[in-house]
């Protein structure tokens, strides 16, 4: 017998969808701004922080590049509490978010510091500059400008990853689409109308990022 | 009740890696041979090979893998055959890196510079001549550091496939939680192990870069 396709049946679970999208968005939009934002932060602490702080950035970068998300999550959700430390399956994925991008995001906006040329460094104590201000004035926004499209692409990767969030029960949209078909048992529909939505998400995300880059760094020098 | 010392839970944690192992280097295979189908439509001079290649790639490129790996494990069993957990897993891990390894690839195939394309055109050699004796070798030297570092990738993506009931390391840590308790203990010796699998190739990755890329260095 071939197997007719019902798209029709999907269509009564559109506010379910259409949450999970929110959840999802929810998700990345946190996680995207405080990864980025623990990104900076470990790439200053790697390039002119304190030296025995630059270990420390080391190992948090090398072990969260080399372990899966998934185990992360595992290990934020369920291992944590153990610690004391008892998290939502919200707060779970979005830490585990935000500490997965940083690790990420440090090491790609490193390489942006790193092609600093040297004289805006000079140029910036002849100011009389802290280093602190040198960093902040002259150094970040032509490195975030160099590196933001390796950024942008991380980002979306870290927004499909997202998906594995269902696993600790956040209700993302591939929740939604698990949920949806454990009612429903159309398995194979629901999942590509999610894998379609995914994929409109990824397009949008990645125009936005590439305007956003546009509007931030308009007059940064390269 | 059976007790389990910290031994035992390495012990079935290591023997559960096999799999990750085994998974992650069919996939690196199956990946290869795949992404180099899809790396040579991509750079054809045709239009509709190399149309149909940048579908696939913005397809799986462009969508969660654990999507993927419910599809191929829903969808497969709706083509009438019994997938088991492994082939499913299988199937859409190597798509999906195909489409990732194609990509790379295509970069490392573009900085190969035109006059080496018209050299060998105008020796006569056909598309396949060309890219078989001048642009592959070429490009495989640059290729090498980025290609290891997306073994890294695999081996970290295979832990998507303990969702749909293949049975490696994240499907055993998550077995020996529920039979110990021990969340905390189990899969910080599951980031371990896969810190373990996956620190050599980040490392060999990051050192091929600098001694394969001499001459591009500043």
């Amino acid at each position: 017998m071939a197997y007719r396709f019902d798209f029709a049946s999907i269509a009564d679970y559109t506010p379910v969808l259409a949450k999970g999208l929110g959840v999802t968005v929810e998700l990345i939009a946190f996680g995207a701004v405080a990864g980025v934002a623990i990104g900076i932060a470990a790439a200053w602490a790697r390039t002119e922080g304190p030296r025995w702080l630059r270990p420390c950035i080391t190992t948090y970068v090398e072990l969260i590049r080399n372990t899966p998300f998934l185990i992360q999550l595992f290990f934020i959700f369920f291992g944590l509490p153990a610690l004391g430390v008892q998290l939502g399956e919200m707060q779970a994925a979005c830490l585990a978010m935000a500490v997965n991008l940083g690790a990420y995001s440090a090491e790609i906006i490193r390489a942006g510091i790193a092609a600093t040329p040297r004289g805006q460094y000079e140029a910036g104590a002849s100011l009389a500059m802290t280093r602190l201000e040198v960093f902040r004035h002259i150094v970040l926004k032509p490195a975030l400008a160099r590196i933001w499209p390796a950024l942008s692409s991380q980002i979306v990767i870290v927004m499909l990853g997202s998906a594995v969030c269902s696993q600790i029960a956040a209700e993302d949209l591939s929740f939604a689409a698990n949920f949806i078909q454990s009612r429903n048992f159309r398995a194979f529909e629901v999942y590509i109308v999610t894998t379609v939505i995914y994929l409109l998400l990824a397009i949008v995300l990645r125009q936005l990022l590439r305007l956003l880059g546009q509007h931030l760094f308009r007059r940064a020098p390269r | 009740m059976m007790d389990f010392t910290l031994w035992d839970i390495v012990r079935n944690l290591l023997l559960a890696a096999r799999w990750t192992v085994v998974l992650a280097v069919a996939t690196f295979v199956s990946g290869t041979v795949l992404g180099l189908l899809v790396l040579m439509m991509r750079v054809s001079h045709r239009r509709w090979p190399r149309r149909i290649a940048w579908a696939f790639i913005e397809l799986f490129q462009g969508t969660p893998l654990l999507m993927q790996l419910f599809l191929a494990f829903f969808g497969l069993s709706l083509a009438g055959i019994d997938v088991p957990a492994w082939l499913a897993a299988g199937a859409a891990l190597s798509l999906w890196s195909a489409a990732f390894l194609a990509e790379i690839w295509r970069g490392c195939v573009e900085s190969i510079n035109r006059g080496q394309w018209e050299a060998s055109a105008s020796l006569a050699m056909g598309y396949l001549q060309q890219m078989r004796y001048i642009v592959l070798p070429q490009a495989l030297r640059i290729a090498v550091a980025p290609t290891v570092g997306f073994a890294v990738q695999i081996v970290k993506s295979t832990a998507l496939t303990s969702i749909i009931g293949f049975t490696e390391l994240s499907k055993a840590s998550t077995i020996i939680t529920n039979a110990t308790f021990n969340p905390f203990t189990v899969y910080g010796m599951a980031a371990l192990i896969y810190f373990i699998l996956c620190w050599p190739l980040s490392h060999a990755s990051l050192r091929l870069e600098r001694k394969l890329n001499a001459p591009h260095r500043h």
